[in-house]
C-alpha cells in the first residue's frame, strides 16, 4: 500500500483545493488575504523579468559580470533577488563552444527569485526524463538546433544549488540600452532551451 | 488504526518512485507555450499557496515536502499536474502531523459538491520533534572534505529507503569532482526528522557514455552530490 492511494471517486482538484482552504481557514491557520498575497507575488512581482535584468547588466557592466560569475548569490542580491529556492545561485555562461541547460530530474527545482515559478515544459516528464539523456535531440524538438561544434552540458539540480544560465549576447545589439537588452532575454534562454535573438 | 511508526515504515519503502524521471522512456516530446500563464486556473494558485504554507503549518520542512511528493501514488503524482501534486502533498503533511483529520478534505469536497457526508473530526499524529540548526539548507560544518576537485569518484550503489536525492541513473557510475558547493543538510535525514547531518556537497561531472552506453549522444552531465553518496575510485 502506498501512503496516498489514489481514490477513484475523488473530487476535481479545484474542489479539493477549496475544501482544504476552507478547513484551514476555519482553524484560523490561513486566511484568504495571505494566500492572495503569495499568489500575487508570484504572478506579478517575481518572474523572468528579474533574471533578464541580471543578464542585461552582465552584458553591459564588465565588473558586474565578473562578480556574477564569481559569486552568483551575492551578485543577484545586489538587485534584491533572494529568498526561497535562491539560497545558493551559480551562474553558468554559454559560449560559442559550450551550451548549458538546466533540469531537475527528481522534482522541479528552479531559481524562483530570478525566474519565478517553473513553466509547464520544465515540469513536463518528457523534459525531466530526456534532457539528461538526449539533450541535443530534445532541444531540437523544442526549437533550438545547436551546431554540432557546440558541446552540451546538462545541470541536474539535485541539491540546493540553483543554476542560472547567462546566455550569449546576440550580435547587432551594441546600441541597445540595458532595458532594451533585458526585453530580449526570455525565460527559456536563462534555463538553456533557447538563445537570445537580436530584434528583427 | 496503524500507529505512526508503522505508517512511517510503510512509506519508507517508496524509494525508486515515479518522481525519479531521469532517463525514462515513453514521455514523448514537449513544446514551449509562449503565452503560458503562471497559473492556468485559479485553483492552481490556491494549491501553490497552500502547499507553500503546509511545511510551516505541519512543523515539517522542504525535504519532507519533497518526500511527500515521492509518496504519492503514481497516478496522483501525474493526474492533476504540478499543482495537483502540491495540493496532495499539503494534505498529506497536514494529515500526518495532526493538523487536519484524515479524509477531511474528501468529505468536505463531497459536501461542497452537494453531498451530505459526515466530516471526520479526529486527528492523529503530531508535529515532529526535531531540531534545526538554522534557516534554509546551507550549513557551516567543521569536517574536512573527503574529496578534492579532480578526484574520480563513483556514485554509490545506494538503495536507501525513504527520501534521498540521488537519481537512479547515476547509481554506480563514475565521474569527476568538478566543484565544491556549500555544505547543506542531508535531505535523507532532514525529511525524516532524525537530524540534519549536514554534509559537504560537490558538483560531479559524468560523461554521457558512462551513463547511457557507448552509443549515447555526446554530452556532459553535471549533478550535485552529497558526500555520503560518493565513494573514491582507487
Amino acid at each position: 500500500m502506498t501512503a496516498s492511494p489514489l481514490r477513484a471517486d475523488r473530487a476535481p482538484a479545484a474542489i479539493r483545493t477549496e475544501a482544504l482552504e476552507a478547513l484551514l481557514t476555519e482553524k484560523g491557520l490561513v486566511n484568504a488575504g495571505g494566500l492572495d498575497g503569495l499568489i500575487k507575488r508570484f504572478v506579478n512581482d517575481v518572474g523572468p523579468m528579474n533574471g533578464a535584468k541580471v543578464v542585461a547588466k552582465a552584458w553591459t557592466d564588465p565588473e558586474f559580470y565578473e562578480r556574477l560569475l564569481a559569486d552568483g548569490t551575492a551578485a543577484v542580491g545586489e538587485f534584491g533577488f533572494s529568498g526561497p529556492q535562491g539560497e545558493h545561485i551559480v551562474v553558468v555562461e554559454n559560449s560559442d563552444t559550450m551550451h548549458n541547460v538546466v533540469v531537475c530530474t527528481l522534482c522541479s527545482c528552479y531559481p524562483w527569485p530570478l525566474l519565478g515559478l517553473p513553466p509547464d515544459w520544465y515540469k513536463d516528464p518528457a523534459y525531466r526524463s530526456r534532457v539528461v539523456r538526449e539533450p541535443r535531440k530534445l532541444l531540437g524538438e523544442m526549437g533550438l538546433d545547436l551546431d554540432e561544434s557546440i558541446d552540451i552540458t546538462v545541470w541536474d539540480s539535485s541539491a540546493e544549488n540553483r543554476y542560472f544560465i547567462l546566455p550569449q549576447r546576440p550580435a547587432g545589439t551594441d546600441g541597445l540600452s540595458e532595458d532594451e537588452l533585458a526585453a530580449l532575454v526570455s525565460r527559456e534562454a536563462m534555463v538553456g532551451v533557447a538563445q537570445v535573438r537580436a530584434p528583427a | 488504526m496503524r500507529s505512526p511508526s508503522n505508517e512511517q515504515k510503510t512509506r519508507e519503502t517508496d524509494v525508486d518512485g515515479i518522481h525519479d524521471m531521469g532517463g525514462q522512456d515513453g514521455w514523448g516530446t514537449v513544446a514551449i507555450d509562449p503565452d503560458e500563464q503562471v497559473f492556468a486556473e485559479p485553483w492552481e494558485g490556491r494549491a501553490f499557496a497552500l502547499g507553500a504554507m503546509s511545511g510551516g503549518l505541519s512543523g515539517t520542512n522542504l525535504d519532507a515536502f519533497r518526500h511527500s511528493l515521492e509518496r504519492l501514488h503514481p497516478l496522483e503524482y501525474l493526474g492533476d499536474g504540478y499543482y495537483g501534486r502540491w495540493l496532495a502533498c499539503a494534505e498529506l503533511l497536514l494529515v500526518d502531523h495532526g493538523i487536519i483529520p484524515a479524509g477531511a478534505v474528501a468529505a468536505r469536497a463531497a459536501n461542497l459538491m452537494g453531498g451530505e457526508v459526515e466530516e471526520p473530526t479526529d486527528t492523529s499524529g503530531s508535529k515532529p520533534e526535531y531540531e534545526r540548526n538554522g534557516g534554509g539548507s546551507i550549513r557551516q560544518i567543521d569536517e574536512e572534505r573527503m574529496f578534492e576537485v579532480g578526484d574520480r569518484i563513483r556514485a554509490r550503489d545506494l538503495h536507501r529507503r525513504g527520501h534521498h536525492r540521488m537519481p537512479a541513473y547515476i547509481r554506480g557510475r563514475s565521474g569527476v569532482v568538478t566543484a565544491f558547493r556549500p555544505a547543506a543538510v542531508l535531505p535523507d535525514s532532514t525529511a525524516h526528522f532524525v537530524g540534519e547531518d549536514a554534509q559537504h556537497v560537490y558538483t560531479v561531472t559524468f560523461e554521457s557514455t558512462e551513463l547511457w552506453g557507448p552509443d549515447a549522444e555526446p554530452a556532459t552531465l553535471n549533478i550535485d552530490l552529497f558526500e555520503s553518496y560518493m565513494e573514491a575510485i582507487s
